[in-house]
């Protein structure tokens, strides 16, 4: 029960993107096509994973312990960007295939504020290993969500006649805040 | 004469979120009133002026093949700092900004500047090139910070404006997108314009 609220509170109720605004720059730059907003989705369900996972191990098992909780933000964010590149080489090793369909947007990720905002919140939680990791992967399917509804609306937008000063950028803003204001429907479900 | 233009370059023409389209986890997230986009503003312009003044500095000593890790280590320094100086003495801002103080890390403004700008530059023009980001940035969060206020509130920094019934929703998500493609759409005009 406990993890189902998470799973849904995360995904609908409180979405990392809509309505936390965490990875708002992925979700604007590459979500001018359905596919790569897939594949983005995909890489950052993988790195989200395993980034939360990591990172709870080194505050539990390293920084409480020698009293180094202050240095929070510089090794969850050095942990995070040595992981993708981790990440990076071992798939290219393992799986090509893999590799190819998400490599490119894997170095975009270190800079994606969701999978630090997600590391931090886990800890800020008190949450227990296990329901860190529900909690990462319930966040990473919320953006994908988020990232390819708003893919698949701006590949409508692009068909249509839109006034010339908000073409681009701004319209698809105006729609994020739409779809947002969709999300706030599920305000209050668990 | 080239440093005034350093400084103003960021304000409107290049000014980070308006035209750029960079931070704009920040921008979106805190922004419900005009003191606390300034709030964050100032905080990033404090990490900003300070990461290109010590990556400026250490420009020549690092190999090229390691720089963006060290680069990430001095701006998450900075970040560290700023984020304990201010839960010792501003704790009232440091909670309505909350996850987003150690987030100014990924802000991509921070790590651009350091990489395009300070990499390449002496140390003056770092700080002066990061003082004029750093202010783009803060102005550009608080216009958003106060229009959402004065819409869903009725108060710019606190101060009631307007009374009755006011559209909540600008405080809320969804004003937070709205209001900014509007900005930008009028920051484009203008810039084509002059």
């Amino acid at each position: 029960m406990e993890y189902f609220v998470i799973i849904i509170g995360s995904i609908f109720v409180s979405n990392i993107v809509l309505a936390q605004f965490l990875g708002i720059c992925p979700f604007v730059g590459v979500s001018g096509k359905l596919s790569t907003s897939v594949g983005m989705g995909g890489a950052v369900l993988f790195v989200l994973t395993l980034a939360t996972l990591v990172t709870w191990i080194i505050q539990y098992y390293v920084l409480n312990p020698f009293g180094l909780a202050f240095m929070q933000t510089i090794v969850f964010i050095l942990v995070i960007a040595s992981l993708v590149q981790m990440v990076e080489i071992i798939l290219k090793k393992v799986s090509p295939s893999l590799y190819s369909a998400l490599g490119v947007f894997l170095p975009l990720i270190t800079t994606n504020c969701a999978v630090l905002g997600v590391a931090i919140l886990t800890i800020q939680k008190d949450f227990n290993l296990l329901e860190g990791v529900v909690f990462a992967i319930a966040n990473a399917i919320g953006f994908t969500l988020a990232i390819v509804l708003f893919a698949g609306i701006r590949e409508h937008l692009d068909l249509m006649e839109v006034p010339k000063g908000m073409r681009g950028v701004p319209i698809a803003l105006v729609v994020a805040g739409i779809l947002a204001l969709a999300f706030m429907g599920f305000t209050g479900l668990v | 004469m080239s440093q005034i233009k350093n400084f103003t370059k960021g304000l409107i023409k290049e000014n980070p979120v308006f035209v750029l389209l960079l931070g704009l986890c920040p921008t979106l997230g805190v922004t419900t009133s005009a003191i606390n986009g300034l709030g964050m503003g100032l905080a990033t312009t404090f990490v900003l002026v300070m990461s290109n003044l010590v990556v400026s500095l250490v420009r020549d000593f690092i190999p090229d093949k390691v720089r963006i890790p060290s680069f990430i280590v001095i701006i998450a320094s900075f970040v560290t700092i700023v984020e304990l100086v201010m839960q010792a003495y501003l704790p009232a801002l440091f909670d309505s900004l909350g996850l987003f103080i150690p987030l100014i890390v990924v802000n991509c403004i921070v790590l651009g500047r350091a990489e395009a700008f300070a990499s390449k530059n002496n140390p003056l023009s770092s700080i002066i090139d990061g003082l004029g980001m750093g202010f783009g940035f803060a102005f550009a969060l608080t216009l958003l910070g106060g229009v959402r206020e004065l819409l869903g509130s009725g108060a710019i920094f606190g101060l009631k404006l307007m009374q009755g019934d006011l559209m909540l929703v600008f405080i809320l998500a969804p004003g937070a997108f709205i209001v900014l493609g509007y900005l930008i759409a009028l920051i484009n005009k203008l810039n084509k314009a002059s």
